[in-house]
């Protein structure tokens, strides 16, 4: 657990502290994001946790220990840290890179190369990288080094300022990905500094948003901040495409589905135009038991005794139970029907449509 | 062509071989004048100009005031050092000559020091700190190898500039191969004054070529420079 106490930073020859009293308890295991604009204070907080910059006033604690307390070296040798630039040596070798702090902490050799190698699994990186030098490495490689270095020696907390911010979007999404996959087994607790508010929802368990001289504007789950912005500032800077932010946290698991239009292959045309009459729709979904078979419209009824006879229609986009409700918006506005057919494996459970997404973002 | 063709006769004359004036104890002179003056300034600027830049002390201000050390001609200070020598009872010859080639060794070595180590990618450093590094892990393991390059460039052009000047040690009385071109100068002998001069050109390029090799080695696997390293801006 991390707690900071009224901390407050000046840096000299500037009137305003550009952190002023913050106060913030970060729990063990979790990933808190500190996110706004640049001048809010963010990478200077971070970096009072680890004390690259010295409060002024005010106390942080890590892990019960007041960080003043503790020699600077010793304390970060027990903090992982993942910076922007991730300045790995460039003379060392991506090996010796990954051992930095092992190898301060006076581990013996095999045991620190049973360990570099354990973290290039960990971080997906080609053992062969081990023996290369950083400039030989892509952006997202060099960036999963600086991962892999900074968990180098199993410390309980990570700090990472703006760990993502100097590679393409693509690499940046697959990376993010994987930093939550690894948290997933690792359960650190993770302080991330980023001024992109979606990365600050992807990532954070919580998110604090700070302002200007490092005001906490509102702390809280991403879904809660989304749900209710404590005020204006926080309104603007999540963005006016909140709701659809949203959208992106709510798992379709988390919602009621309809079973929507459905009838049984057997069903006869009168069954089948019941039931397109009682959702006011011109289809129909073709379901045998949990087997989603396909669909079939008013006019494929034109001439045919049962649903039996007819030409199933296949569905074009299915979402699976564990897609997001902003993946399902996308499906659904890409169908003519303006719905989307939702599978637990091959298991049908019931349709999305445009209410029920606009229902829960209204909610 | 008679000049060219009296070069010849006095390199292979033997006398120019043997004694105290012949070419090897000459050049022996000054090898030795050079790698004193060079390590001893070496000694004095490097090791400062590398923690006075890892403290971020100084800045411009200290490059500046060293580098007008460059702007003062190297005779001047032979001139200046003489009776600085002379009073601190060092008398004439090798003391005078070795001062006035630390006073131009100096600068190119504490700048290139001062530059190599201030233009280390900040954000290294910070990662070193970061992870826990001391600072003097930090200075040593981190910023010295990385400015290794740049630091021996510094080294490299004042010894190739002290063999160069090392020639004015003899206006005060000592050997070395300026001995030739003053010598000679004087008896009016240019074939000798020429033959020095080709010598000292000579070492130089030896110099220039043995300290080249050592910046290759000696830098680190995995830093590439795309320009060769000369005299930082």
């Amino acid at each position: 657990m991390i707690v900071l106490d009224a901390v407050t930073k000046r840096f000299p020859g500037t009137p305003d502290p550009a952190v002023d009293s913050l106060s913030l308890t970060i729990h063990e295991g979790e990933i808190v994001v500190l996110v706004g604009p640049s001048g809010c204070g963010k990478t200077t907080t971070l970096k009072m946790i680890n004390r690259l910059v010295e409060p002024s006033d005010g106390t942080i604690t890590v892990a019960g220990r007041n960080i003043l307390d503790v020699p600077s070296h010793e304390l970060r040798r027990g903090i992982g840290y993942v910076i922007q630039q991730i300045g790995l040596f460039p003379h060392r070798t991506i090996a010796a890179n990954i051992a930095t702090v092992p190898t301060l902490l006076g581990w013996s050799a095999q045991v620190i190369d049973d360990r570099v190698e354990e973290l290039a699994e960990l971080v997906d990186l080609d053992p062969s990288m081990l023996r290369r030098y950083p400039s030989e490495l892509s952006g997202g490689q060099r960036q999963r080094v600086g991962v892999a270095r900074a968990l180098a020696a199993d410390p309980p907390v990570l700090l990472m300022d703006e760990p993502f911010g100097a590679v393409d979007p693509i690499v940046r999404a697959r990376l993010q990905e994987e930093l939550l996959v690894l948290q997933a087994t690792l359960h650190k607790t993770i302080v991330l500094v980023t001024h992109d508010i979606d990365e600050a929802i992807l990532l954070g368990d919580r998110v604090a948003i700070l302002n200007i001289g490092g005001h906490l504007e509102q702390y809280d789950e991403p879904a809660e901040i989304l749900r209710d912005p404590s005020n204006r500032f926080v309104a603007d800077f999540l963005g006016s495409d909140r709701g659809i932010k949203r959208l992106s946290l709510i798992s379709i698991s988390d919602i009621d589905l309809d079973r929507g239009p459905v009838v049984g292959p057997e069903a006869s045309t009168e069954e089948a135009v019941t039931v397109m009459n009682g959702y006011s729709v011109d289809w129909a979904a073709i379901v045998d038991g949990d087997q989603l078979i396909g669909w079939f419209s008013t006019e494929d009824l034109n001439g045919v005794g049962s649903v039996a006879d007819l030409e199933p229609r296949a569905f074009v986009t299915t979402l699976d139970i564990t897609d997001s409700l902003k993946e399902a918006l996308d499906s659904v506005v890409s169908t003519h029907t303006s719905v989307a057919a939702v599978l637990d494996g091959d298991r049908y459970l019931g349709m999305v449509t445009t209410d029920t997404i606009s229902e829960e973002i209204v909610q | 062509m008679e000049l060219a063709s009296e070069v010849i006769a006095w390199f292979v004359d033997p006398v120019n071989w043997q004694g105290i004036d012949g070419i090897p104890n000459r050049v022996w002179e000054h090898v030795q004048m050079t790698a004193f003056s060079t390590a001893a300034a070496a000694l004095l600027s490097i090791p400062l100009g590398v923690w006075l830049a890892h403290r971020r002390i100084g800045g411009v201000v200290v490059v500046a005031i060293v580098n007008i050390g460059r702007a003062i001609p190297s005779f001047a200070i032979v001139a200046i050092s003489l009776p600085i020598s002379i009073r601190l009872g060092l008398g004439l010859g090798f003391w005078p000559t070795l001062l006035a080639l630390l006073f131009l060794a100096v600068p190119p070595m504490f700048a290139n020091a001062y530059a190599g180590i201030a233009g280390v990618d900040p954000a290294l450093v910070e990662a070193a700190r970061g992870m826990g590094l001391k600072e003097r892990q930090v200075m040593t393991g981190i910023e010295l190898p990385v400015a290794l390059p740049i630091v021996l460039a510094g080294v490299r052009i004042a010894t190739v500039q002290v063999i160069a000047t090392a020639t004015l040690g003899a206006l005060v009385a000592w050997g070395g191969l300026g001995r030739y071109i003053i010598d000679g100068f004087s008896t009016q002998n240019m074939a000798e004054v020429f033959a020095g001069g080709l010598l000292v050109a000579l070492l130089a390029v030896v110099a220039e070529l043995l300290f080249s090799a050592l910046e290759k080695r000696a830098t680190p696997v995995g830093i590439q420079y795309d320009e060769p390293i000369g005299i930082p801006k």
